[in-house]
């Protein structure tokens, strides 16, 4: 840019007609400040009859927020919670939703649009420049501070007295403890309640869906289905806190495509039982692909071979899910061998 | 004669010949190909599954095999039933475009009664779920709570809470199940289509799958409302949050910028 292209009104040496000030400055500064451009009027300012305009028109956008506001109330009262309506092209909406929508809509944007339009059209645009004073105090300020605070500190016997000193200290010390003390209200420590389920050698493997025992013969190759330990009802107090740690998810695979061997010998012809809740923060993962046999965790994408010891094979997920041994009981039901051998579930500090 | 030949050079005249070639070489064929030995004794089922094997063997054996035995290019389907044909084929998805990490849906280019003797086919192959008759998926007076339990719980993980799909692995999806008829998505229950696992009758029964189809009717149908209005595909927050940080957040910096751009000065600098 050329110094043709400033107005010649910018320019330092047009700024300061005394020159000599702005002179030395721009040895040092060879950017000097140019100051602030002389004020432009708007039309409202020069032309009184496009000022009453501009006022018209912001009345009239605060007066249709007005209106608007009204509007809301009426339809808030008028309208029938259920009633849905179609309304091209949204399509079949609630129409209480869509007139409280509308109007408190229009009664917010008319008060801002409103208020934009008045303080660029008619509110004083003359620009201030108001200079910022010295953040450091007095000189005499700063001594009297100091003599006072000496003189504070002197006559408090602080220094003097140091059994108030130190007995002040302790208290103040041991003061925080009582907020401590309450943190253990938190809640009870978890224990080993981290390492153990419902699940039990002998249990049964109930689904989830029938709420009846499986047998091995209902769980179909390529099949995915849900199980809780027997004697869990969803009605349960706890049964939230408990089907957190024992949810499992059931896959048979042909036995010739389990890769891992301990995979192989805790399963029950080809069934296989794992956790259903994801090692990583224990999210309930069971997107379970039958052609791949991997799982995938829907939070971050952890993802495990069900067929290889529910290995990780991408993700963030730090171990493979735990798997439960199963086995037949008597009557032909599938059945648990034990609990789960590790903890379910995220990783924690004292997993080992 | 006289009058044929003057008109051998009329455009349409090798349209017209053509056709009567074909007419010529249909009827012909008519005539010498081997009488239908489905005269009297064969019964309308295997007709069925002859007229399928016909089809099979033009549409599917490229990569299933003549058998149906599998080949590298596609499983076996020996075992998989007429339920599983009716669906893939139904849906469109076979006979597939290309291979891939999944087969789309797509228009089907079969009628019926086509795919019904394909499936025919498929079934004497060996043993597998049949297509279902009306009474087993009509949603009809089923319980869509507890199908919004059971969806929740057994197909929401990939399908989303209300049927509008989602992403897997390596490019595969679970597809949306917004248009889907009732008979299709008993079948993909059922027979657990590509990766999708299945959930047969043992694990999961009937009544429960009709519950299951009424609920995906009920927040997913035609005519379902959606009371707030541009639900953004239903996909939950991650959609929804793009939107209001993009569009909302975006509209209003380019409001910003074009009221402050716009000078309200007489004159324009």
């Amino acid at each position: 840019m050329s110094s043709q292209d400033i107005p010649e009104e910018n320019l330092p040496s047009e700024q300061d007609a005394a020159g000599h000030t702005l002179q030395k400055t721009a040895d040092e500064h060879p950017f000097a400040d140019p100051g602030l451009p002389p004020h432009e009027h708007r039309v409202q300012d020069v032309d009184e009859r496009a000022a009453k305009s501009s006022e018209r028109t912001v009345a009239l956008l605060f007066t249709i927020s007005m209106l608007a506001t009204i509007g809301f109330i009426a339809s808030y009262v008028a309208f029938p919670v259920e009633k849905i309506v179609y309304i091209w092209p949204i399509g079949h909406i609630s129409a209480l939703n869509f007139a409280l929508g509308v109007t408190l809509g229009i009664a917010l944007f008319c008060i801002g649009a409103g208020a934009v339009h008045w303080a660029r059209t008619l509110m004083s645009d003359v620009e201030i420049v108001d200079e910022r004073h010295a953040i450091e105090a007095e000189p005499e300020v700063r001594a009297k501070v100091m003599s006072d605070f000496a003189a504070g500190a002197e006559e408090s016997g602080f220094g003097r007295r140091k059994l108030i000193r130190n007995t002040m200290f302790g208290a103040m010390a041991l003061v925080p403890l009582s907020g401590v003390i309450l943190l253990r209200d938190l809640g009870p420590l978890p224990e080993d309640k981290l390492r153990h389920t419902r699940w039990a050698r002998g249990k049964m493997l109930v689904n989830m869906n029938t709420h009846e025992p499986l047998r091995p013969e209902d769980v179909a190759v390529g099949s995915l289905t849900f199980a809780m330990p027997e004697g869990m009802s969803e009605h349960d107090h706890d049964f939230q806190t408990e089907i957190a740690k024992a949810a499992l998810m059931i896959v048979r695979i042909q036995p010739e495509d389990i890769k891992d061997k301990r995979e192989l010998e805790w399963s029950h012809e080809g069934i296989v039982a794992y956790s259903k809740i994801c090692t990583h923060v224990g999210c309930p993962i069971s997107l379970y692909e039958q052609q791949t046999h991997h799982a995938l965790c829907p939070c971050h994408q952890s993802t495990f071979d069900l067929s290889d010891g529910a290995r990780v094979i991408f993700g963030p997920a730090g171990h493979a899910l735990p798997q439960l041994r199963i086995g037949v009981n008597e009557e032909g039901y599938l059945e648990a061998l034990g609990d789960f051998e590790e903890p379910v579930g995220p990783s924690f500090w004292e997993r080992g | 004669m006289k009058k044929l030949s003057a008109r051998r050079r009329h455009p349409l005249a090798a349209v017209v010949v053509l056709l009567l070639a074909l007419a010529a070489t249909g009827g012909l064929y008519a005539a010498f190909a081997p009488a239908d030995k489905a005269q009297a004794d064969e019964t309308a089922q295997s007709l069925a599954i002859d007229e399928g094997k016909k089809l099979y063997a033009v549409g599917c054996a490229s990569c299933h095999g003549t058998g149906g035995q599998g080949t590298s290019d596609g499983p076996s389907l020996v075992g998989v039933g007429a339920a599983a044909v009716d669906f893939q084929v139904g849906t469109g998805r076979m006979p597939a475009q290309q291979p891939g990490a999944q087969v789309p849906k797509k228009k089907n280019i079969y009628n019926q009664a086509e795919i019904d003797q394909l499936a025919a086919y498929v079934a004497s192959l060996g043993a597998g779920p049949a297509v279902p008759t009306d009474k087993q998926y009509n949603p009809e007076g089923a319980d869509i709570g507890k199908g919004g339990e059971l969806f929740r719980s057994n197909c929401a993980q990939c399908h989303n809470f209300t049927g509008e799909g989602g992403a897997l692995t390596h490019g595969k999806f679970a597809p949306s199940l917004e248009g889907v008829s009732p008979k299709h998505i008993y079948e993909a229950m059922q027979t657990g289509p590509q990766n999708m696992p299945s959930f047969p009758d043992t694990t999961m029964p009937e009544k429960e799958k009709k519950d299951i189809i009424a609920y995906i009717d009920a927040v997913n149908g035609d005519e379902t409302p959606s009371p707030g209005g541009l639900s953004l595909g239903g996909l939950g927050p991650v959609s929804e949050g793009l939107f209001a940080w993009i569009f909302g957040l975006g509209v209003m910096i380019a409001v910003a910028v074009w009221v402050a751009a716009r000078t309200a000065k007489a004159k324009k600098s």
